[in-house]
């Protein structure tokens, strides 16, 4: 799949603001005045621009309110309901906590599960998709929710929160990465079932349709950068789990949290590209391709 | 809406017949051809006369090689164009409703007016059938020419999919699948009509017909073959002589 900057920016930053508001919203007794503000200052900065980047693949964003219509049937729909839920719920509690001084824990209990659902329903965008066997899988949501949550943590100055949800989050990270591999083949989608000539003999594709590229490989059949793939992974677990928890455990001043964050948001950024450059769509299979 | 009916009043679609395509995409023009100037926004192409051409079709033929265990290797040229699934994951997949079932025939259509151009019905279909137009930003996808089918304005014979009505060997057919007796409902019958990739799930409406098996020369040996046998098995003369002397090299 291309991994179009604007969908990496999308769900690298704002999972990880979500899990920020997410610990700000069932935080019992969070911080007030100035550091309160900033708190919700980045974690709605990272939220909003996050969900802001992601009308900028879209063909007609001018239109993008009609995303919110369908939601009995399609997962996107459902992902643009709760993150304006949860982005109106968390400012709701925000404005009355850091504004006025008043705490409605339960505003923010709400807000906190609409965080949550916006990630869940985020990964279910991916995770729906049959064609895409690398996505299809219980994997992905945990994978997100991890991602989510332990970035979030971190960012919420949780030393011993973010240290086990980042190793948890790499953990999981490490287990999408490597049994996924698996997954295309274990599908059991191959030439043969997607040109129904498989039981005849051994199916090749002989000649493409036309000489020149087109959207559809254009859009599912990436292979840049897939030779560099297995270094990228050790690259992305070290930024975004192995490093961060060296220095989480070192109990960290300010200057070395700054630096973990920076280094677990850049493993996470590479993540996403190989998220996204290394699943194989089933339609790369009629070119030939994987 | 982009919840899918329950079930549709007739299931319009196509049989592909890959013993006859002949592979010359004489459906791939015709179908650029109406559908570039009727329903919706026109199929646009970027750089098409320059050195990386690339365009908008709504139906594309494949050619594949099929390697028996035994025997001689056959090429089937396969047209791919939308298969108006029963569950297409397409019509579920949309934010905006644009993507939608029709309730009266089962066509898949797309309302451009609604489209946001996400691009998730085309991640989500795993027949490459809906393809994102570069200069609208709307999605593309067959409509199985539902501006000719009931366009009365149209000489009868002329009421098909263009790819239908163009197609010089005959190998596309045009029908309601909801009705037994129906042209397509007969042939699919007859011919073994298969569904592609049918672990998706998709129920796809459109058939394929697979390619008749072909003749084999084991036990239909004509009665003058052995008049054709090779005369002379082992060299003679002077190539014997030069056979038998490179042979001690």
């Amino acid at each position: 799949m291309h991994p179009a900057p604007s969908v990496i920016i999308f769900t690298t930053f704002s999972g990880l603001g979500l899990g920020l508001l997410f610990w700000l919203g069932i935080s019992p007794d969070p911080h007030g005045g100035w550091v309160g503000f900033t708190f919700f200052f980045i974690a709605f900065a990272l939220a909003c621009g996050g969900l802001a980047a992601s009308t900028f693949h879209l063909g007609h964003p001018e239109r993008a309110l009609k995303a919110f219509t369908q939601w009995r049937s399609s997962w996107l729909s459902r992902e643009a309901w709760s993150a304006a839920g949860a982005l109106a719920v968390m400012g709701l509690y925000a404005f009355f906590w850091v504004l006025l001084g008043i705490h409605i824990a339960p505003l923010g209990w709400l807000g906190a599960l609409l965080c949550l659902a916006t990630v869940g329903t985020t990964s279910m965008i991916y995770t729906q998709l049959k064609t895409v066997p690398r996505w299809n899988h219980w994997s992905t949501p945990a994978l997100f929710f991890a991602l989510s949550l332990g970035g979030g943590a971190l960012l919420a100055g949780y030393i011993n929160t973010a240290v086990f949800l980042i190793a948890l989050s790499g953990a999981v990270q490490a287990y999408w990465f490597w049994q996924g591999d698996q997954r295309f083949s274990d599908s059991g989608t191959d030439l043969g079932t997607a040109t129904g000539l498989g039981s005849r003999g051994k199916v090749r594709a002989f000649e493409p349709p036309h000489t020149g590229t087109n959207y559809l490989l254009n859009e599912f059949v990436y292979v840049v950068g897939r030779k560099h793939g297995d270094k990228l992974r050790l690259i992305s677990l070290a930024l975004s789990t192995v490093l961060p928890l060296l220095l989480l455990l070192t109990n960290p001043g300010h200057l070395l949290a700054v630096i973990a964050v920076i280094s677990h948001v850049t493993g996470v950024v590479v993540s996403r590209w190989l998220f996204f450059a290394q699943a194989e769509h089933v339609v790369g299979l009629y070119y030939g391709k994987r | 809406m982009t919840s899918l009916p329950e079930q549709t009043d007739r299931k319009l679609g196509l049989v592909i017949d890959l013993d006859t395509c002949v592979g010359c995409h004489a459906c791939v023009i015709s179908c650029k051809g109406w559908n570039t100037e009727n329903y919706g926004a026109p199929l646009s192409d970027q750089d098409p006369y320059g050195a990386d051409p690339v365009g908008t079709f709504l139906n594309r033929v494949h050619s594949y090689e099929v390697q028996p265990d035994q025997g001689p290797a056959q090429l089937v040229h396969f047209p791919k164009s939308c298969l108006h699934c029963d569950d297409a994951p397409c019509v579920t997949v949309c934010p905006t409703g644009a993507s939608y079932k029709r309730v009266e025939d089962g066509i898949v259509l797309v309302n451009e007016d609604n489209c946001i151009g996400c691009g998730l019905c085309a991640w989500s279909c795993p027949y490459g059938a809906r393809e994102m137009d570069a200069a609208e930003g709307v999605m593309k996808k067959c409509t199985l020419c539902v501006d000719r089918i009931y366009n009365e304005n149209l000489p009868e014979e002329d009421r098909e999919p263009s790819c239908v009505r163009t197609c010089p060997a005959g190998a596309r057919h045009f029908g309601d699948f909801s009705d037994p007796e129906s042209n397509v409902s007969k042939l699919s019958a007859e011919r073994g009509g298969m569904d592609l990739m049918p672990e998706l799930g998709t129920k796809p409406v459109n058939k394929y017909l697979p390619p008749r098996p072909k003749d084999s020369w084991q036990g239909e040996v004509d009665v003058l073959a052995p008049w054709l046998e090779p005369v002379a098995q082992e060299p003679q003369g002077f190539f014997g002589w030069l056979d038998k002397a490179l042979e001690k090299f």
